[in-house]
């Protein structure tokens, strides 16, 4: 019994990944701020919306950093003269269903087809790759904008070909590393075991793959943002009144000689969300690593010992 | 002053990493005089190779840092010479081999390319550099040199890739030559013959011989004095065969104590009903025959050893008889049921049955997962084995079984050295109460004095459980203590097929002599008077 006792049961993780976070500070801002992206997301629209669409001539382009028109001119106002900060907050609703939408979708579905083509036997990963190639051969604004005229435009259908056009850059990448983990002898080992392809794939294979398409996300959150900006610029995107970040650039374009800070504002909360997701991914590749692990529980028994 | 070559004094050598500083060589002092070959032995994590890079300036820094000492070479110190002087010394007169020349050697150029480079950085002219580098591979024994210097080096074999190293790192006719455990990679006969071209080219040119191992037989074979260092420090130096005979130091008494190849061999078990029965297992891809018609008979609690060079076939007829690969051809009965033939639901259930341990521990358990993951996954695929409350007992015991704590159920791989990590692959085969386990290389990654405990537990396992072994080797000496029966392999061919006493005490084939001949022996007079059959044999 003794014997028994002394497995330790595992470690809660969540006070463990707590504790990871608080040791990367800058992971700890990311998520933060990810978070507060998040609760503008949810309330921003029920909260701001009338005063981001009320307008106000007398007020057009008017600068930043001046508090005499009320706290929400404090970034500026727009070309008819609504407030910036109460636009943007209200348009992270929107940014976020459609950039959000996109890269999940079409990361979960490049990485379930990629899985299969990397596993499967060489008919199906024909099929799958030249799909896959059909995609990539084509521009992917042509494609939007086709599948837009066709089916007119909707925060759905922009999510939909946003999606569709990305999903080879993670089955590619997803097929080509599960081509090389299958021939790892961790692998091997489980099928001696007797693990069924399914176990095989997502229990020894996935988590090998995941950082890398994690990282591939976050940037590609980025990428998403201002193709659906130019695609709302084209007029098949969101349509105004409704707003997003990517449409609030492309509306500040012409002025940007003059006033910069229409273009600004927007695109700094675009950096900043990327920039965030990327920290956080980089957080999480070492975090849900065993190997790496001990680099931010390092770092936070040293600070532990110093305080 | 110093009349030696080279001359190591009092080097410290500290790395720092997250866990602390680790004091890699702590105040090592050796010498080396020019014709002379000197060893340092020394097993994974002794800080063998790391006085070496110290020479070749090979030590990044940081994390390293070399906090005291000097190495003389010429009676200078390359410690605080120049970084200009020193670049020209390296390469000039210090020339270096690795273990892994595919590593070494840039797969876009010809290999005559590559050594010729090596003689135009340092001032020939281009013609003289052809004919020069001619001239060495012919030396080193390389077949047709003119029509092999235009090839690439992944069209070389093993022995004739670290054969074009050693030419290479000749071309400038260096005066030390630092060998990093340069047959390490090789097979046994191919191991010998390098090991004697070093030799050769020694007495040719008068250089001194730095040769880093870990293995007792090449010392043995080549060095004339051995440097033997555990865990940064020197604890024995001299003559080899002094060293061999009277080892002064407790260390140096158990490496040379676990030299395999000198317990009582196996007596031949009564004869009984097979278990497995392999009749006529044929692998074939494409045009290439990898396995031809394998036939051979195990029963329970017996031990086969599959011995052959790379490219023998041994590892396929392994992995047909897990069905990991598809078989070509024959059948294979366990317990009267064809295992060429199943259906993968039957597999799965005789996957119970049949375990296998992988060479490399460090790659066959997946580092994302706890060792208490890696040992219940195996009852997690297979639901009928334990309930789930008796896990917990279980893996205790199992991890208790092969050595280890069960406190350690929490960590993960990485956490534990390479035989540690052999153990838990041996214990999560276990867990699944095999009748047949298949090794493949299980030891062959693992240092001396490791590879003995993890046969023994082994052994220890077949006996107390009845569990019959097939153990893959390259390596005659290793399966001597531990199997019954030995079937050496050429070529995907049976050879030979008899008892251990049988193959050990009166080989019949000649592969089979020319494979114990080319094994190492650990002791230097049983070494000379194995060169000299060895020598014979190939004459003869």
């Amino acid at each position: 019994m003794a014997v028994t006792d002394t497995i330790p049961d595992e470690p809660k993780p969540l006070v463990r990944f707590a504790r990871m976070l608080w040791a990367d500070k800058f992971a700890l801002l990311a998520v933060i701020f990810l978070l507060a992206v998040l609760v503008m997301a949810l309330i921003g629209p029920a909260w701001l919306d009338a005063v981001a669409q009320k307008q106000n001539l007398r007020g057009r382009n008017a600068p930043p950093f001046d508090l005499s028109r009320g706290w929400l001119f404090v970034l500026g106002g727009d070309a008819l003269g609504r407030p910036l900060l109460a636009r943007i907050i209200v348009a992270t609703q929107n940014t976020m269903m459609v950039a959000a939408g996109a890269v999940l979708f079409s990361a979960i579905m490049g990485t379930v087809l990629g899985l299969v083509a990397g596993y499967a036997g060489k008919r199906t990963a024909q099929v799958i790759l030249r799909l896959a190639d059909v995609i990539m051969s084509f521009p992917s604004l042509l494609l939007a904008v086709i599948v837009l005229y066709i089916l007119g435009p909707s925060i759905l259908n922009l999510v939909v070909v946003l999606a569709i056009t990305r999903i080879p850059v993670y089955l590619r990448t997803t097929r080509a590393e599960v081509m090389e983990v299958r021939e790892r002898m961790f692998v091997q080992a489980a099928k001696v075991m007797g693990a069924s392809p399914r176990r095989i794939i997502f229990r020894h294979i996935l988590p090998v793959v995941l950082p890398t398409l994690m990282t591939i996300a976050t940037l590609d959150f980025a990428f998403v943002m201002l193709a659906e900006s130019s695609l709302s610029f084209l007029g098949i995107g969101i349509q105004p009144p409704e707003i997003t970040w990517g449409l609030m650039i492309a509306q500040g374009k012409q002025y940007l000689t003059n006033a910069w800070w229409l273009s600004f504002w927007p695109g700094l909360a675009i950096i900043l969300t990327t920039l965030s997701l990327n920290l956080l991914s980089g957080w999480m590749r070492i975090a849900l690593d065993p190997v790496q692990r001990w680099r931010l529980e390092m770092r936070q028994t040293k600070k532990g010992t110093k305080a | 002053m110093s009349a030696h070559l080279l001359e190591v004094r009092n080097l410290s050598v500290e790395f720092h990493t997250a866990t602390g500083t680790v004091k890699a060589v702590k105040n090592v002092s050796y010498h080396l005089d020019r014709g002379e070959t000197l060893a340092i032995l020394g097993e994974s994590g002794s800080g063998k190779s790391v006085s070496a890079s110290a020479i070749m300036n090979l030590i990044d820094m940081p994390p390293g840092k070399i906090t005291s000492g000097e190495i003389l070479f010429d009676g200078k110190d390359l410690l605080t010479m120049d970084p200009a002087a020193r670049r020209d010394v390296n390469g000039r007169r210090i020339a270096m081999i690795f273990q892994d020349p595919l590593s070494h050697l840039n797969p876009v150029y010809t290999v005559g390319w590559q050594i010729e480079e090596a003689l135009t950085a340092h001032g020939a002219t281009r013609a003289a550099a052809r004919s020069e580098a001619l001239r060495l591979v012919a030396r080193v024994g390389i077949p047709a040199p003119e029509a092999s210097l235009k090839k690439y080096p992944h069209e070389f074999s093993g022995g004739q890739r670290q054969r074009l190293m050693i030419a290479m790192a000749l071309a400038l006719k260096p005066d030390l030559l630092i060998a990093d455990e340069p047959t390490t990679a090789l097979d046994v006969t191919v191991q010998a013959e390098v090991l004697a071209l070093l030799e050769e080219l020694q007495h040719e040119t008068g250089m001194g011989v730095l040769i880093i191992t870990h293995d007792l037989g090449v010392v043995a074979e080549i060095a004339d004095r051995v440097v033997v260092m555990n865990a940064g420090e020197v604890v024995e130096t001299g003559e080899t065969g002094e060293v061999y005979r009277n080892p002064a130091h407790p260390y140096t008494k158990k490496l040379i104590g676990a030299a395999p190849g000198k317990g009582a061999m196996h007596a031949p078990l009564a004869r009984a009903e097979p278990v497995l029965s392999v009749r006529g297992a044929r692998k074939v891809y494409g045009e290439f025959t990898a396995v031809h018609e394998v036939s051979f008979d195990l029963m329970a609690g017996e031990t086969l050893a599959i011995v052959g060079e790379s490219g023998s076939g041994k590892s396929t007829v392994a992995k047909m008889l897990l069905r990991l690969e598809e078989p070509s051809g024959g059948q294979a009965f366990w317990k009267g049921r064809d295992l060429f033939a199943m259906a993968p639901a039957e597999l799965y259930a005789l996957r119970r049955d049949l375990q296998m341990v992988f060479q490399d521990p460090t790659q066959s358990l997946n580092p994302r997962m706890t060792v208490w993951q890696l040992i219940t996954e195996a009852w997690v695929i297979h639901p009928g084995i334990l309930p789930r409350d008796k896990w917990k007992a279980r893996v205790a015991e199992l991890l208790g079984q092969v050595g280890l704590k069960p406190e350690m159920a929490g960590r993960y791989p990485h956490q534990f050295s390479g035989g540690q990590r052999q153990r838990i692959a041996i214990a999560r085969a276990l867990a699944l109460e095999p009748q047949l386990i298949i090794c493949d290389e299980a030891v062959s990654a693992l240092d001396v004095s490791v590879q003995a405990q993890v046969i023994e537990l082994l052994d220890g396992l077949r006996k107390r459980l009845g569990i019959a072994f097939v153990f893959i080797a390259h390596d005659l000496p290793v399966v001597r203590d531990f199997a019954d029966h030995v079937m050496v392999m050429q070529k995907g061919r049976v050879v030979e097929l008899g008892t251990v006493r049988e193959v050990f005490e009166t080989p019949r084939e000649p592969y089979t002599q020319a494979l114990l001949a080319a094994g190492l022996d650990p002791d230097p007079e049983v070494q000379a008077a194995r060169r000299k059959a060895r020598l014979a044999l190939a004459e003869g």
